[in-house]
Parts: C-alpha cells; sequence; structure tokens
C-alpha cells in the first residue's frame, strides 16, 4: 500500500495498479459501502492548494486534496464563501464531493452538487479528464461532474474541481423557538436551516441584520442569540432521507428507536446517533417505513451501508463499468449488481 | 430505407397510439424538420403521443424498425438539437401537456414534459410560488425541452438553471425501458442520474414526467434601469456588481442598437441614445433589497450611469420587462434574418470580450446587436442580416466562429444555455480534449447504448476512442 500525491505520478499509479482507492482525511471514510479488502490496493490522494481564485467571478478552483478549512480561510479573506458545510473541516473537498453529503444549509442554499461547476479526474486508466467548465453557467456537454459527486470513487479518482463562491452574508445567526417548525417554514422567506429534535426548532437567519430581525419576530423567538443546535453524535451514525413532509411523522417513532436525531425541515435529511448500533438498524426501519432509506455514515459494522440496493441498478452498473472495467476504483463502496445485466 | 419501410413504420404508429397519433405526410415533415436553428434535417415519421405508455410504445416501434428517435417539444431550441437527422421517428411531446399534481407544502410539482414554462408559473401563483427558469422563449417552450437543454433565462443568475430546479424525471430509456431518475427524497442511493440527464439534449431517452422544484415569490421586488455612454461602462459596471459582493436576482445588458429596436417596438421607456442599458432586478426582503438597490445604484454612478431609475411599481417594473423580452420580436423589424449566439465568459473578462466581438462584426461588416445575461458572463450576440445577400451566410459563420474562440480564449465555454446540439457539435473539441470527449460519450452510450436516442447530437464525430476522426458531414446538414 503506497500513497501518492504528485499529479504527474498519479496517472501512471492509477494505470497500473490493479486495485485505486482515493483517499482523502478519511472523515467520511465510514459513509456507504465498505472497501472490498484487496491485497493489491494503493491508495492515492489528490494535490492540495488553491489553483486559481479571483473573487469577482464568484468561483475557486482547487486541488481536490484541499480541506475544507483552508478554502474556508482562503474565501473568508475576500468575504466569500462556499457553502459546502462539512461536519468536520479537515474534510477535503475531493473526499466530500465523493460522499454527495450536502451541508446543513441546503435548504437555502441548495445542495452540494450544484456548487460544482468544473471537475477534472483521473480515470480508471490513468488519462486526466475535465468536464464541465469554469464559468457559472455552462451547458457545454453531458453533464459528468454531477455523476462525480457522490460516486464515492468509483468513477475516478478527482484531482481538482472549480466551485461556485457567494458573498457572506452580512449577519448570520441561530435562534431557537418551540415554534412548530413547519409552520416556521412556511413564515420565513428563504432561511439558511430550520433544525428540529422534536422539542426545540433552530432557526438560522442570514442576511443583513434588520432582515434577520424582522424574520426572527415573525417567527417568535426570543431576541437573544440561540447557539446552533448540536449534531447528533454516537459511534454509529446515518442520515435519513424522506420526504420533506414525512419528517414530522418520523419524530415518535425515532424516539422509540432510541437514537438521538435531528432533521432539517423543509429538505427531508434526518441526521441520527447512536451508541447502540441495534437502535441504528431501528432508525433506518423506521426511515424505510416512512418510504425514506438510511445511509450508514459512522459505526455500524454489522449494517449495510444503504440497506436497500441502488435504484436503476443496471443502467447505474452500465455507467460505473464504462468508466471502470476491471471494477478496480473504489471496489465496495457501492453496492454491485452482478447478477442483473 | 424504402417508401414501404416507412409505410409499416407508421402503420405500427398509428395502431399504438391511434389513427391521429402519427403522421408522415410532407407538410407534417417539413414543419419537423428544424427547431428554431439553423440546420434542417428530415423525419420519415412524426407522431404525437398522449401517455407516458405511448411514449413509450413509439420508442419500441422505433427499435422495431432499427430506426433512431429524436424527441422535441415546442421546438424553440437554438442548436439544432431537434433537429431529424438518420431518418428518424419525431416523438412531439406537446400533447403531455398536464399539471399533474401541485404540493405548496413541499413545493414541487409534477408536470408532462409538453406543459409550457410559462403556463405552470401562472397555475402556482395563486399558492405565492413561482417555476424560477425563464428562458425568453417561456410563453412557447416546454419544460420537456428545458430540461433536455438544461436552460437558463434571466433569473438563473441568482436561482440558477434547470438542474437545479429538477427534482425527478421519468423517462423512457432507448430500449423502451422506463425508469425513474432522481427522487423526491433530498438524496438518492448511488450515482446522480438526474444530474446525468438534465441537460443531455435527448440523447438519453425520453423525459415522461418531471417533478419540479417551485420557488417562494420574493416578498420584495425591484427593477433599476441604469443606462451609460459606453459600453466599457456598462460592462464594467456588471463586473464591480458582482466584485461588490452584490447577487442580483437578474443582471441584463443590452447595447445601442437592439435597446433602440426595443424601445421602437414596444415602448419600453428606454432612453434611445444610450450606448448600453442595465435591466438590474434584486428581490428578497426589505433591508436586503434596499442595500441591494443601494449597491447596485453606487456602482453604476461609479462607473459612470448617466441615469439609475427604479421602477416606481409592478406596471412600470412589467414595462421594463417587456422591452428585455421583447427583444428577438424587436429585430424581425430591421432584417429578416439572424443569428443568435450563446457562449459564457468569466464575468471579469465581460469588457474584453465584448470589444473583441464587436470588432469581429466590423471586420465582417455585420450587424451586431448585443442583448445578454450579463451578471452570468452569458454573451448573446445576435448577427442580423438578410439571408439573399450574396455571401452573407459565409460572413455570419466565420463570425460566429471568430466570436466562439474568443469566448474561449478568454477561459469561457461554448454555451451557456442553448445546448450543443448540432450547431456547437464541431466546436467541442475547441474546449475538450479527446479523452474529456470519450468520457462524455461513455456516459452517453451507457444511458443508450443502441445509440438511438437523437444521434449525432452534442458530440463531435470521433468522440470515442478507435472511432475515425473528422469523417465527412452528412449531406442532412
Amino acid at each position: 500500500m503506497v500513497a501518492v500525491t504528485a499529479l504527474d505520478d498519479l496517472c501512471e499509479v492509477v494505470a497500473e495498479a490493479p486495485t485505486v482507492i482515493p483517499v482523502g482525511s478519511r472523515t467520511h471514510w465510514e459513509v456507504g459501502g465498505p472497501l472490498t479488502p484487496r491485497p493489491d490496493a494503493v491508495e492515492v490522494t489528490a494535490p492540495d492548494g488553491v489553483v486559481v481564485y479571483d473573487p469577482a467571478d464568484l468561483t475557486v478552483t482547487v486541488g481536490a486534496g484541499t480541506t475544507c478549512a483552508e478554502l474556508t480561510d482562503v474565501l473568508g479573506a475576500a468575504g466569500q464563501e462556499c457553502a459546502l458545510d462539512p461536519r468536520d473541516p479537515a474534510s477535503t473537498i475531493g473526499g466530500l464531493l465523493a460522499t454527495g453529503l450536502s451541508g446543513h444549509r441546503r435548504l437555502g442554499l441548495g445542495p452540494l452538487r450544484d456548487r460544482v461547476l468544473e471537475v477534472r479526474f483521473v480515470t480508471a486508466d490513468g488519462r486526466v479528464v475535465k468536464a464541465g467548465g469554469p464559468t457559472v453557467k455552462n451547458v457545454s456537454g453531458f453533464d459528468l461532474p454531477r455523476l462525480l459527486v457522490g460516486s464515492l470513487g468509483t468513477i475516478g479518482v478527482l484531482v481538482q474541481v472549480t466551485l461556485r463562491c457567494q458573498p457572506r452574508a452580512a449577519t448570520a445567526e441561530w435562534f431557537s423557538t418551540t415554534a412548530d417548525p413547519f409552520a416556521a417554514r412556511r413564515a420565513l422567506y428563504r432561511p439558511s436551516c430550520i433544525a428540529w429534535d422534536g422539542r426545540t426548532t433552530y432557526v438560522l437567519l442570514e442576511g443583513v441584520a434588520a432582515d434577520v430581525d424582522a424574520e426572527r419576530n415573525r417567527i417568535g423567538a426570543p431576541a437573544e442569540r440561540g447557539a446552533p443546535p448540536t449534531w447528533p453524535d454516537g459511534r454509529h451514525r446515518g442520515r435519513i432521507s424522506v420526504r420533506p413532509a414525512a419528517v414530522w411523522g418520523l419524530a415518535d417513532p425515532l424516539d422509540a428507536t432510541g437514537v438521538r436525531w435531528l432533521a432539517e425541515i423543509g429538505v427531508g435529511t434526518v441526521h441520527v446517533a447512536t451508541d447502540d448500533e441495534r437502535a441504528l438498524a431501528r432508525a433506518r426501519a423506521t426511515a424505510e417505513a416512512a418510504g425514506g432509506w438510511l445511509l450508514r455514515e459512522a459505526g455500524a459494522r454489522g449494517l449495510d451501508g444503504f440497506g436497500r440496493a441502488l435504484p436503476n441498478a443496471r443502467l447505474a452498473e452500465r455507467i460505473r463499468v464504462a468508466f471502470d472495467p476491471t471494477g478496480k476504483c473504489a471496489p465496495g463502496r457501492l453496492p454491485r449488481d452482478d447478477d442483473d445485466d | 430505407m424504402t417508401i414501404d419501410d416507412t409505410r409499416v413504420l407508421l402503420a405500427d404508429l398509428e395502431s399504438a397510439l391511434g389513427p391521429d397519433g402519427a403522421r408522415a405526410e410532407p407538410l407534417e415533415l417539413a414543419l419537423y424538420s428544424r427547431d428554431a436553428g439553423v440546420a434542417r434535417g428530415r423525419a420519415a415519421v412524426v407522431c404525437f403521443p398522449r401517455s407516458g405508455d405511448e411514449v413509450a410504445a413509439a420508442v419500441r416501434i422505433a427499435a422495431q424498425h432499427h430506426r433512431p428517435f429524436v424527441t422535441r417539444g415546442s421546438g424553440t431550441g437554438l442548436a439544432g438539437g431537434a433537429t431529424p437527422v438518420d431518418d428518424p421517428v419525431v416523438i412531439v411531446t406537446t400533447r403531455l401537456n398536464r399539471v399533474l399534481e401541485v404540493d405548496a407544502d413541499e413545493r414541487f410539482a409534477w408536470v408532462e414534459p409538453g406543459v409550457l414554462n410559462l403556463d405552470l408559473t401562472r397555475e402556482v401563483a395563486h399558492l405565492g410560488l413561482h417555476y424560477a427558469p425563464d428562458p425568453s422563449s417561456q410563453q412557447a417552450c416546454t419544460i420537456g425541452g428545458n430540461v433536455a437543454t438544461n436552460a437558463g433565462g434571466p433569473h438563473c443568475l441568482a436561482s440558477g438553471v434547470t438542474a437545479t430546479h429538477v427534482l425527478a424525471i421519468d423517462v423512457v430509456l432507448a430500449d423502451g425501458s422506463v425508469a425513474r431518475l432522481g427522487g423526491l427524497e433530498p438524496d438518492q442511493a448511488g450515482y446522480d442520474l438526474r444530474g446525468c440527464f438534465v441537460g443531455s439534449e435527448g440523447t438519453m431517452g425520453i423525459a415522461t414526467r418531471i417533478a419540479v422544484k417551485l420557488t417562494a415569490d420574493p416578498p420584495v421586488v425591484r427593477t433599476l434601469l441604469l443606462d451609460f455612454t459606453s459600453i466599457e461602462d456598462a460592462a464594467a459596471t456588471v463586473s464591480g456588481i458582482i466584485a461588490a459582493g452584490i447577487v442580483p436576482a437578474a443582471l441584463e445588458m443590452m447595447d445601442a442598437e437592439i435597446t433602440r429596436a426595443v424601445e421602437d417596438y414596444v415602448g419600453a421607456g428606454y432612453p434611445r441614445d444610450a450606448a448600453a442599458v442595465l435591466l438590474v432586478e434584486v428581490d428578497g426582503l426589505d433591508g436586503g433589497v434596499a442595500h441591494q438597490v443601494d449597491s447596485v445604484s453606487r456602482v453604476g454612478l461609479e462607473h459612470g450611469a448617466r441615469t439609475v431609475r427604479v421602477a416606481a411599481d409592478e406596471a412600470e417594473r412589467a414595462l421594463l420587462w417587456k422591452g428585455r423580452k421583447s427583444a428577438f420580436g424587436a429585430i424581425a423589424r430591421i432584417a429578416p434574418d439572424y443569428y443568435l449566439h450563446d457562449a459564457v465568459v468569466p464575468r471579469t473578462k465581460l469588457v474584453d470580450v465584448l470589444r473583441q466581438v464587436y470588432a469581429i462584426a466590423h471586420e465582417q461588416q455585420l450587424t451586431m446587436m448585443n442583448v445578454f445575461h450579463a451578471g452570468d458572463g452569458n454573451l448573446h450576440p445576435l448577427i442580423v442580416f438578410d439571408a439573399r445577400e450574396p455571401g452573407v451566410w459565409e460572413r455570419v459563420h466565420r463570425a460566429g466562429d471568430e466570436i466562439l474562440a474568443a469566448c474561449v480564449a478568454a477561459g469561457g465555454v461554448l454555451s451557456g444555455e442553448h445546448g450543443i446540439g448540432l450547431e456547437k457539435r464541431e466546436a467541442m473539441p475547441l474546449i475538450f480534449s479527446a479523452d474529456d470527449l470519450d468520457a462524455q460519450a461513455r456516459l452517453r452510450d451507457a444511458f443508450d447504448p443502441s445509440g438511438r436516442a437523437n444521434p449525432q447530437k452534442i458530440l463531435p464525430r470521433g468522440s470515442r476512442c478507435g472511432e475515425l476522426q473528422r469523417v465527412p458531414e452528412g449531406a442532412w446538414i
């Protein structure tokens, strides 16, 4: 097992390695399916650092190995940000994009995949491919960047990405209230986040101070700035994805499973955590009963990564094989559909 | 392909879609031989399914007859994406025109692909919601066509193009099988197939139902008109606004020629003597809107704006927008033909690229107008001409090639919202290497191994490894 970082070497190593495992900061290492253990696996890491940043373009190009913390610092110096919002700022951009997991401001700012403008990745046979474009608007050719986001390393090794940035809001404040979170959702104009744990509603408002104040009044939240909610933590973690309206009905059943949970209202994401693996399994069953599913994010070795077959398995498998005919890229990360082709 | 073959194909389609479900008369074939672009082709048969099942039946019948198929909405596309190539079955989606479900709480709607863009917004307006992508053709274009081209529009600056507003798509794949891509849950396991499909210009299958995000109407909207005595000042203002940390809801620019044309046409109140005008819209909550109005005005005045006019009421705002959206109607009064380009440059390069674009038009002795989504860096140079003039097409094409080359040299891309289709297929190597194109071909072919879904679009010949480079053009173009 060797680690490679220089781009020049990377293509050669990827081309020759029987098995290639892209590695970032390992902050999302347990997301989804576990890697198939292979003695011949070669771990590779992407270059890091800012490649191009002109604040007046509101775009930034970085090596995929750049950490979110570093990007936040660079953009922050120009009063800008890229709303990636990983749970752990040590995450690399490439690792975060590979998991496709959106941050907590998805309600207001949209999902992670909408930030990505251009990607460069190394294919299984060691070629560098560019896809998308560096401008904020682009329909030139097929949307490979969206294929890469959430592909868990199975299409190729992300080495460089261009992201959309935005000006930082003048004010960003969390408020907590016992108000009905769904009523808050209806009352507020584009809140950045509404989180709810079944008892307390946490609202993140961003904008100019007068607007933040007026919106806060609208839902009757106390004027004191509140603390952000605590995102559930524990040895076993997962994220439920259900239709946004189904979150209401999940509250009691989730409490009954014994997990700690926090839902993003209006989005349909519910973060769950526990120290008891069986509780996470019960949370998955609860999610499935509500028409959703639970992605394993950490721990819970006894649980399947997704708890379900991939949708459109044959089509997905054709795509995977088109890019990686020998199955060398991050094997195991996405369930395979070997029997159905 | 014999006449008898086509007759059997027509009969099969008629038996599946009903007697008025398929046509092969010369008039229909001529009508459907092109979209709003310039490339003309030829359809074998045109059919008009009324349901997803009928779409699947049409695709299967095309397969049985070893024919490709081309999907078409209203035919407002400008890149030849719906131009029939290789004697295909043209599948028209305009009869699939129902809004199936509107959910005001979850803020989405299920629509059929033939629903007109503006009709959806009208249908949900009473709920305080709208469908955000607003191409200039929004009164005529279909949402299915918007999905195919990943359409944009003035308000995509802040709210994003079609891809950011599509949640799920039910599709018929080229083998006649059906699939749901994406979903109403925030995440799906596995690849983002929905994301791959949007913008694929009909080469991956046919959307039969689309779930789109609905957006809350902003509580406050302000529309500003800034006018300038030089186009450079207007372009510098655009860059200045973005650099000042303002992302307006829309930021449109019109040059002197088009401003006069529009004013003569609809009387929107634009200053006829301006070298350029900027139409800027900001929206949101009171405080933020006031701040943005101040900032935009200040940046404009710093860059030499002659006047900054803020629309006083909804009627004035509507009139200002009417001017912008009537631009293409206004042109018909100037010359019988026009060629509309679509390319994107980094916003910091706007001034420089615009200067080059005008120089190219001057050199080719062509009349050029510019009306475009300046805030995105999305240029729409518009060449107006009379096609009866000998040799003019050559100059129009030469100018187009040079404009694209200038945009690419500035770090730009080939299309911001019209797509590649046939029009820019051969320009793809300007921005993509052989390896890049090969990767795109792999994705396209994984969706449609048969290659029968809208063949020959987007990717130039030679995109697949091992394919011959530069096969001569067929006679159909």
